[in-house]
This record gives structure tokens, sequence and C-alpha cells, in this order.
């Protein structure tokens, strides 16, 4: 199956083509998890904050489907 | 310590004793307290019988981190309620370290033609502050850029400045009053409420404080005090948000737009949408990056105010390394780019930097903005049309001032039914529909929709305090309560509200945020003490707010958030009023 990944702030930086902006194609098994997504991109599991698909809040155990939409985030806050 | 009285209708002084039952009571919760007792709730906030109180917070000016809050009170032009803004600034410390504990400007003066400033310094040999008073007059009709250098070369030494810009002098109820930044930029704001218009009605353009001299402020229990301030500073340094180079440090308050976006929550178009294509454009990644392009190096944020070690306050550059606009806020590029369409960062550093220069709340003057774009007057996305429109409220053409008068007003001249105000304040950059706890604060506050009142966004956004589904009601009036009470003694203590997201997490740091201020006041204060003490403000502002006439009826989001569903999520605002009535009712 297909997802789209979008990581921001920090996280970028562990992913070079992670542009400000610019959606990634994943390809992944059928069962993939949210917690599959950060480890594809090598992604530290205690850097990684908040996970949105489709604009909901999940958890890293989260299992996804194809042509979701993940949003990766460290810590982030303001106001 | 002392409460100063400046009276403007015959430019005199009074120092008062601070009296016994103000003992604990600084920042928001002295302002709302002075408000209160002394202001008649049905006046006009323009007028003679409308008081502007000025208090700092209790650990402000010690050497408590990211403690530099100056807190202002008045009764509102915008909402007819009371009102409480606050800003970081040298200004703060400068005032509690000449023991002022209150200044409140009162009364205004027969001739409206001229324009005073006020010089309040230490004098070494009374052992106490002295109030002069300079005409101002020269200085009217400037923007704060241009006003600004000029008191700083009239008055020697180290000198901090409250000032109010051409939004004031014209008594817009979108105005705020200005203090120094830490490098003497006019940019930090207590925006909201039209309190800027207040300070111009006394006809006082300029408060110039030097405290060079001056004691500092008295702190009772040293060894707690320190203990406290020794757990703050560890869990502001260790806390992922805060600590440096961390989200704030490197990306600025701006850091939020990407999240809201991704949440479905960042109100776009004038609250048509949760969702802009474009946000990725306008947020503080990339403000960074674009720094980075045009300096060559990755530059980290400021400190707004003295002994703040969060240091959030961004700058944005120009390709010639100059200076575009600082600070660029999550609010500010929310209201002046999502929320009309607008994509393009120069310009709305652009916009950002004249509302600064002519006294405007970069929120008011967004959400405004918004409803003209929905009424016709120019297209969603136009935004060399919208910094037009903000130079003509800073010049004060007609149409300028009738969109200075803010959302609300601007909503009616234009015939438009989407206005997304609550109390007539313009609401903040989160959408109640895809958040329903802010929605609950933005109703329910004594301020008018403000989301800095009671800042559900932590759970329910952000995972701190733990998470919550923004997307149900359930339990949600409870939970702005309790924010809203721990905000009120936030306001009060005058640490900075961001220092909310360690201390959320961190126990050691809520504990030290206690002891630092038990230290100071030698108070024995527990945690349920200081949201009781939070508590009790608001209840003092809910007062003062229906005896104006503003009761629970006007503790609702407008309709349209009820009938119209908000895309990504396709929710209308479904919180029951009972349970907006019981926020007040059960604290």
């Amino acid at each position: 199956m297909q997802v789209y990944v979008r990581l921001f702030a920090t996280l970028r930086r562990f992913v070079p083509e992670a542009k400000i902006g610019v959606t990634l194609s994943l390809e992944l098994p059928e069962g993939a998890r949210v917690r599959d997504v950060m480890a594809h991109y090598r992604l530290p599991e205690d850097e990684v904050k908040l996970a949105y698909v489709n604009g909901i809040y999940q958890e890293p155990d989260f299992v996804l489907h194809d042509q979701d939409e993940i949003g990766l985030f460290p810590p982030v806050g303001g106001g | 310590m002392w409460i100063l009285r400046i009276n403007m209708t015959d430019r005199t002084s009074k120092w008062e004793a601070v009296p016994e039952r103000f003992r604990t009571l600084y920042g928001r919760a002295l302002t709302s307290k002075i408000v209160a007792e002394e202001v008649p709730p049905l006046c006009h906030a323009l007028g003679p019988n409308n008081k502007l109180v000025f208090s700092a917070g209790i650990v402000t000016s010690t050497p408590a981190p990211t403690s530099a809050r100056i807190s202002v009170g008045c009764k509102s032009p915008l909402t007819g309620g009371i009102k409480e803004a606050n800003a970081g600034t040298s200004w703060g410390p400068d005032l509690a370290s000449m023991r002022i504990r209150a200044l409140i400007v009162e009364g205004l003066p027969q001739d409206t033609d001229k324009f005073w400033g006020t010089f309040i310094h230490w004098d070494k040999d009374a052992q106490k502050p002295v109030v002069e008073f300079f005409d101002a007059s020269e200085y009217t009709g400037k923007d704060v850029y241009e006003s600004y250098p000029m008191i700083y070369q009239r008055f020697e030494g180290r000198i901090s400045i409250a000032s109010i810009g051409n939004a004031g002098e014209y008594g817009y109820g979108n105005s705020g009053i200005v203090f120094n930044d830490q490098a003497k930029r006019p940019s930090r704001y207590a925006g909201r409420g039209g309190v800027g218009a207040v300070m111009a009605s006394k006809r006082l353009k300029f408060i110039v404080l030097n405290e060079k001299g001056s004691p500092g402020v008295e702190i009772v229990d040293k060894a707690l005090f320190d203990e406290g301030r020794k757990k703050m500073i560890d869990a502001i340094r260790t806390h992922p948000i805060s600590k440096p180079k961390g989200g704030l440090n490197t990306y600025g308050t701006a850091v939020l737009v990407n999240i809201l976006n991704e949440a479905g929550g960042l109100p776009t178009r004038n609250f048509s949408a949760g969702r802009f294509d474009g946000a990725p454009k306008t947020a503080g990644e990339a403000i960074f990056e674009t720094n980075k392009e045009r300096t060559g190096k990755e530059v980290y944020n400021h400190a707004c105010s003295p002994g703040c070690i969060i240091q959030c306050s961004n700058t944005l550059f120009n390709p010639d390394k100059s200076e575009r606009a600082s600070c660029i806020e999550y609010e500010s590029t929310w209201a002046l780019g999502a929320n009309l369409g607008v994509d393009d960062l120069d310009d709305i550093a652009t916009m950002v930097h004249l509302c600064n220069a002519y006294g405007l709340d970069t929120i008011e003057t967004g959400v405004t903005l918004g409803v003209a774009m929905e009424g016709g007057v120019i297209p969603f996305g136009d935004s060399k049309g919208a910094i037009q429109l903000i130079h003509e409220m800073g010049k004060g053409t007609p149409t300028g001032k009738m969109l200075g008068g803010g959302a609300e007003v601007a909503g009616k001249l234009l015939g438009v039914r989407r206005v997304p105000t609550v109390k007539g304040q313009a609401m903040p950059a989160y959408e109640p529909r895809a958040v329903k706890g802010i929605g609950i604060t933005y109703a329910t506050t004594t301020m008018g929709a403000d989301h800095t009142a009671g800042y559900t966004i932590c759970p329910e956004i952000l995972g701190v305090s733990g998470k919550q589904d923004p997307l149900s009601p359930e339990g949600k009036a409870a939970l702005s309560r309790a924010f809203q009470a721990t905000t009120a003694f936030i306001d009060s203590s005058g640490h900075c509200l961001f220092i909310a997201f360690p201390i959320l997490d961190i126990a050691s740091g809520f504990e030290g945020f206690i002891q630092e201020c038990n230290g100071v006041l030698g108070t024995n204060w527990s945690a349920d003490d200081v949201v009781a003490y939070g508590a009790e403000v608001l209840k003092v502002e809910r007062a003062f707010n229906e005896a104006a006439g503003i009761k629970a009826e006007a503790d609702r989001l407008p309709e349209f958030m009820h009938l119209e569903p908000l895309p990504p999520h396709n929710q209308v605002f479904d919180v029951p009023d009972e349970a907006l009535d019981s926020v007040f009712k059960e604290m």
C-alpha cells in the first residue's frame, strides 16, 4: 500500500529530502503501523512526540491504510 | 512599596501605601482587583472614569527565569468588559525594582490638543521614585519606530518605554500598548482589547522608566526562592519545547502552524476551512530556513525581555541581511497568513511590522481583514491589498478608521455573517470546531476570545499534560476551567505563560514555581492554593463583566460555528450551552 508522509521541525534533519511543504510517498506492506514509518526514516522513537494520521492523533501502533496521510512532529509548543 | 497614581486631569501624582488586602496581589490579580474596585462598570472606556493600571508579577525583577511580564488592566473599549493584557519587557522589572506595585493612570485633561509623557526615575537622596511630566505633542502622529529612537535620545541612561501608536491616538478598539524589547525595538505588545486607546484617551503618550539606583524586589525567604528557581531553570532547560535550541528557541511560536494545519484546526480564509495549502510557507520552519538562506547561518531566537532562558522571539531578515520584522509570532503569521489566504512570508512580515509600527494588535487586524475580504473589500489572497488597508488604518483614512474598530465592527459595516468574535474580540489561531476545549475558553473567558486565557491546546493538540481528543467535547469544560484558573495565577506571578510547557510535564518544575512565589512573599501556598488564587481572580473579573452587562448569555460562540461544518473534519461546535455555563458555575 501507499502512504504519504510529512515531517516537521527538527525531524526533517533525519531525512534530507523532507523539505518544507514536501509530501513523501512511501510503499509499505499491508498491516504496517505508524511505528514502521518512523523506522523506515530511522527517526529515533524518543524524538517523535506526535503522529497525526488524516488529521487525527494516533499512537505509534496504529495500523495504517492505503492512501493515509501521516504528519510526524517532535515536541512543539507556542501560542 | 507604593501604589502610584498619575492623574492626567491636572498632571499630578500621588503615592499611597499598599493596602493590606493587596498584600499578595500582583500582576493580573492586582490590575483586575483595582479595576473592579475603582472603575464604574458602565462607564465609557474612553471617558474620564476609566483607569489604566500597570502591575508587574510576584517574581518579576527577581532572578526567577522568564519572568519579566507586565500586566495592563482597564475596562476594554473593544469588549466593554474587564481587560488584562500582558507583555514581556524590561519595563515590568524596572517598575517593580522601584517598588511601584501598581501604577494607576486616571482622569483625562480638558485640553485634548496635547499629548504628554511621564518620566519616573529613582531619587537616591529621597530613596523614592519621582514623577516628572513632559510635553509629548511633538511625537504624536508618528509611528512608534519613528518616535522610540527620539525618546531614547531624549533621556540618558538605560530607560524602558511604554507607548502607544497611531491606532491608540485614533481611539481604535484595535490598539495596543507597546513596550521596548532588549534591542530597543518597539515590539513587545500588550496588544489586545484596545488598551492603547485607553492610554491615549488620557492623552498620555509615553511612560518612561529609569530604575537606576533602585533597591529591587524584596525576597522574604531567599533559600526557598533559590531552591524553587533552580527547579524552574532545570525544568525549562530540559523540556524539549523550551530548552536551548528546542522547538521555541529554534522555530519560535510559529512552529505551531504546521501542527494545527495537520490537525485540521488552522482557521483559513476567515474561518471557512481548517487547512491551508500554503501553511508550510508561513511556518516557523520556513522562517528559520529563509534566514539561513539569506544570512548564511542558522539564526536562533532571542529573548524579548531580561532573564528569559526560553528565548523564542524571532526576526525575519531580508536578502540584504537587514531586518524585515521582529517578532513574527504564530498568531501573527496565521492572522495575516492562512486567515487571509496569504502564503507570502515577506508580505506577512511586512504586515507584522506595520501593525507594530502603527500600534495595532496583529490578531484583531488579521481577523478584521479576513472579514473585510469576506465582505468583498479585497479578495482573499491579496496580500498587497491587505498591506494597503493596514496603511489606511495607520494613516487614519475613513476606511482605515472603520477597520480600526475591529472585526465585529467591520462585520456589521460590511453585512458579513461569518464574524469570528466573542464579546467583540477577534478569535485567535485555533478553530473551535476542530479543537473543542479552546472553543470553551474563547466562549467563557472574561477577556473576549483569547487563547492565552485557558490554553487547552496543550493536551488537545500538543500532547503536553497528557493527550485528549480535540474533536470531543467530553470533559472539556472542566479542562478549560482548570487551565483558566491556573493561567490567572501564572499571569499574576510575572512568569511568561510558556513556562506552562515544562511545568505541566515536569512535576519538580511546578513545585519550584510555587516555591519561588512563596520565597518572595513568605507565604506557604500549595498547588491547590495557587489554583484557588487564580479562580478568585476570575471571579473578580466575572463580577465586573456582569455589572457591565456582560452576563452568561455572552459566553457563546458565533452562530455560524454551530451551523457550518468545518472541513476537513466537517464538525460543528457541539459543546452544549450547559457545559459552557458550568465553567463558572462550578468554579
